[in-house]
Order: structure tokens, then sequence, then C-alpha cells
């Protein structure tokens, strides 16, 4: 299939880009279609938990969408969403499986975390509204697309809560390091509670449509 | 469309499919996974004496420094013994025992025994004993290690399945465990008072109580109070046993 298709399109046409990269920005799954904020809100009070997290969505949503879009055509339309499920829920408990055998530590982390991939609606979103009905490629790039334009949020909110409510980026002590609380700083910390990461995903979300006028509803 | 009939045989095969995927998977990674388990709750005994270990060296140190490994009933007699890698008494291996079933045999009044650990370093003894509570998502857990005096605290590790990151997560910090090094378990008059996590940090308690106190953890008041109760609840079985020692 992929070199019928490769006589028709290049592989990274113009559309294709777009599906990789339009997730990334002006269509991001957080920022713009506000879909998955419970994990944003939960998982990225330190950076190595949501860094995993991006990384097993990345994975999860990214398969699912090739897997999906590969039967796409033998789902029975009545049961679609349960299908969808059963390849979603399957993905997430291999990738619990693997982080528990080979790093272990990660996995701990992140705890319950994992399993609550399942219910991210960013992945049943993608699916139904794109891999079933679109070829694996496409449907490949847009996983991917998407899965990033998820990650890059949970990173950066993270970043900032970590460093601001722990003084530490990625578990080093930064602040203690530059000598910050010898002057009399202190760490913030209603950073490191649930509201910040709505706080900080809305500071994104502003400076976004402040760049791109695009964004900005007409009244 | 698609019939009643294609439908039932295509969940049908599909659930097969999975169900033979993960069930494969689980069975092929379990090995990892329980020596991981081991590794991970030798880390954390080792840990609990302030011992460091890496996960490659951790089965090492700990055939190296634990030399005994004791079983105990209700009523504090020794059921069973482990002594350098052979059982001088019963045939029970600390390590090996539920704690969860234990607690809960003992909640339901039934027979129970309960694992005592015993650390030698520098000729110095430390007993360390192991915990199982109540988080706030989920089970949390623990090595708690006493000086020979059974009073003094040596070190601590807390571990939890499922508590909130940043928040009731950091009880597997070193900076929250620290806390408890130095803290006694029995008052001045050999009362036993366990070691209490106080929200709002310990300054607010009077002095006289501040050596068996430690801060609690900010936005993780639930867990902190599960580590409160854990403590108490797994450290006063061993009282009848400790009274028989002293």
């Amino acid at each position: 299939m992929n070199s019928e298709k490769n006589e028709r399109e290049p592989l990274f046409s113009f559309k294709n880009r777009k599906l990789l990269l339009n997730p990334l920005n002006k269509d991001n799954p957080i920022t713009i279609q506000v879909l998955g904020i419970c994990s944003a809100l939960a998982v990225t009070a330190k950076l190595e938990p949501a860094f995993v997290m991006a990384l097993s969505v990345i994975v999860v949503l990214t398969i699912s969408n090739v897997i999906i879009s590969l039967l796409r055509n033998g789902i029975p339309p009545r049961i679609r969403i349960i299908v969808q499920l059963v390849v979603i829920a399957s993905l997430v408990i291999l990738v619990d499986l693997f982080l528990k055998a080979f790093v272990f530590d990660v996995s701990k982390q992140l705890s319950v975390f994992v399993g609550l991939i399942i219910t991210n609606c960013i992945i049943m979103g993608r699916l139904e509204a794109f891999a079933m009905g679109n070829k694996p490629w496409p449907a490949f790039l847009d996983g991917l697309g998407n899965a990033i334009g998820y990650g890059w949020i949970l990173i950066v909110v993270a970043f900032f809560r970590e460093l601001l409510g722990s003084g530490t980026i990625w578990g080093y002590p930064v602040l203690d390091k530059l000598g910050l609380y010898d002057l009399g700083y202190k760490n913030n910390g209603f950073m490191i509670l649930p509201p910040m990461a709505l706080i900080i995903v809305g500071i994104i979300i502003w400076i976004q449509r402040a760049r791109n006028k695009d964004l900005i509803e007409e009244k | 469309m698609y019939s009643n009939k294609y439908i039932f045989i295509y969940s049908s095969i599909m659930v097969i499919i999975v169900a033979a995927i993960l069930s494969t998977a689980a069975m092929l990674l379990k090995p990892f996974q329980d020596r991981n388990i081991a590794v991970e709750k030798m880390r954390g005994i080792l840990s609990s004496t302030n011992i460091e270990s890496t996960t490659n060296d951790a089965i090492k140190l700990y055939d190296k420094y634990i030399k005994e490994e004791i079983v105990i009933d209700a009523s504090g007699d020794i059921v069973s013994n482990y002594e350098n890698g052979s059982f001088t008494k019963g045939d029970i291996r600390a390590f090996d025992i539920d704690l969860k079933k234990e607690l809960y045999n003992k909640s339901k009044k039934l027979n129970y025994i309960l694992p005592l650990l015993v650390c030698e370093k520098d000729g110095k003894k430390t007993f360390i004993i192991p915990l199982y509570g109540k988080g706030l998502w989920g089970p949390i857990w623990g090595y708690f290690a006493l000086s020979e005096n059974y009073n003094k605290v040596v070190g601590v590790t807390f571990a939890h399945k499922a508590e909130t990151p940043g928040l009731g997560a950091e009880i597997d910090t070193k900076a929250f465990q620290k806390q408890f090094i130095g803290k006694e378990i029995f008052n001045d008059k050999g009362d036993f008072t366990s070691i209490k996590v106080v929200k709002g940090g310990i300054d607010l308690i009077p002095e006289t109580l501040r050596k068996h106190g430690v801060d609690a953890i900010s936005g993780g008041t639930i867990t902190s109070n599960g580590v409160s109760d854990m403590l108490n609840d797994c450290l006063e079985n061993y009282l009848p046993y400790i009274k028989k020692q002293k």
C-alpha cells in the first residue's frame, strides 16, 4: 500500500506535514482543543514523570492510531468505540508491563497515571475523528503530532511547576546551587498544587493567542 | 450495514487475540517484574539503615548486612529464625512474609506472624520493622530501622503505589525520611508514643513531644496521616517482643 501511495504523494507532502505540525501549535490538543487536561494537572508537579508520561502517550497514541487505521474497513460502526477502547487499553497495559519490567523506578513514579492513559480523551478523540477515516501513514503522523503536542505542553508546565514549586529541575537543586535561598527566596508551595497547572496552561494559551491572531474568535 | 453475526464473530475474535497477546506478555515479563520487586524490597530495607545500594548490587549487599531474619508471633515469641543463609529455627523467612495478609489476619482476630530483620554493620545492630498501611489512593509501605535499644530511629524508608506525584508521593523522598532519624518511639516514662506526622510542622506542638513528631507534607495531608497511622499500627505489634527483649 505504501508504494502505491508513494506514487501519488510524497511521504512528507504539505498535507502530511500539516498533520504532524499543526497539533504542535495552532491545533494543540491541550491549549486549543482543551482535551487531556486532567493528566496535565496530575503528572506535572515534577519534570521526570511528565516526560515519561509524554513518552508513553506518544507510544500509545501513535500505535493505536495506526492499528485502528489498518482495521478501519472491517470495524462494525456499531461497536467501533468498544474496538477503539480495547486497542487503547491493551496497548496501555503492554506499556505498563514493559515499564514495570525494565524501568521499574520510573514506573513507580508514574504509578496510577499510566493506567489512566486509557481515559485520556485525546487518544479516543484522534481514533474516532481521524484514524477511522484515514490511511495508516497519515494516521501515524496525526497520532505522533497530537501526542507530541500534548507532551510538550506537559513538559513546559512541569518545568515551571518544578522550578518554582520545588526549586529543582529534573531533581537537581538549581535554585539551591544558585544561592537564591541565601538571599531570602522561598519556594512557592502553591506551584505544586493542581490549580497552578491550570493557571500555567492558561498563560500558555494567552501567549499562543497573542502571537497567532487566527486563533482569536470573532465576536 | 454489518450483520449481528459479523459483529459477534468480530468481537469474539478480537477479544481472544487481545487476551492471548496480553497474557503472553504478562507471563514473559513476570520474572523480570518479580525480580525488580524483590530487589526493590531489598533496597528499601538497606536504605532504612542508611546503606545505599543500586539495582545491581542490592542482592549482594543484602546478603552481607542483613544477618538475621526473625519471625515472631503476636505474643512476641520467636517462631522462626533464618541466620546467615540457613534456618536455626522454624522454616519461614521473614523476607517472604506478606505483611498485608498478616495485618488482615490480625484485624480478623486470627493468628498472625510478624517479620523482623536484623542488620549488622560495623559491629552495630539495627532492627528493621517492615510497615504497611493506607495512603490516599492506595497502599503505602516502608521499613523502619530502630537502634539496639529499640527506641531511637536509625532511619526509615517509605514507598507508595499511587500517591499524587509532587504531593503525597513526596513520602518516598530523602528530604521527608531524613526527618525521622534520631526521633524516639518511647517517651521518658517508657510508654509507646510512635511517631506522628504533624500537619503544619512540629513547631506547633509542645517541645517535649517534638522528638516523637515530624513535619507533614503540604498538600499531602491524607497521605501524611496515613504514614502516622501506619507507624502506630505496625510498631505497636512489636511491643510484646520488645518488652521481652528489654
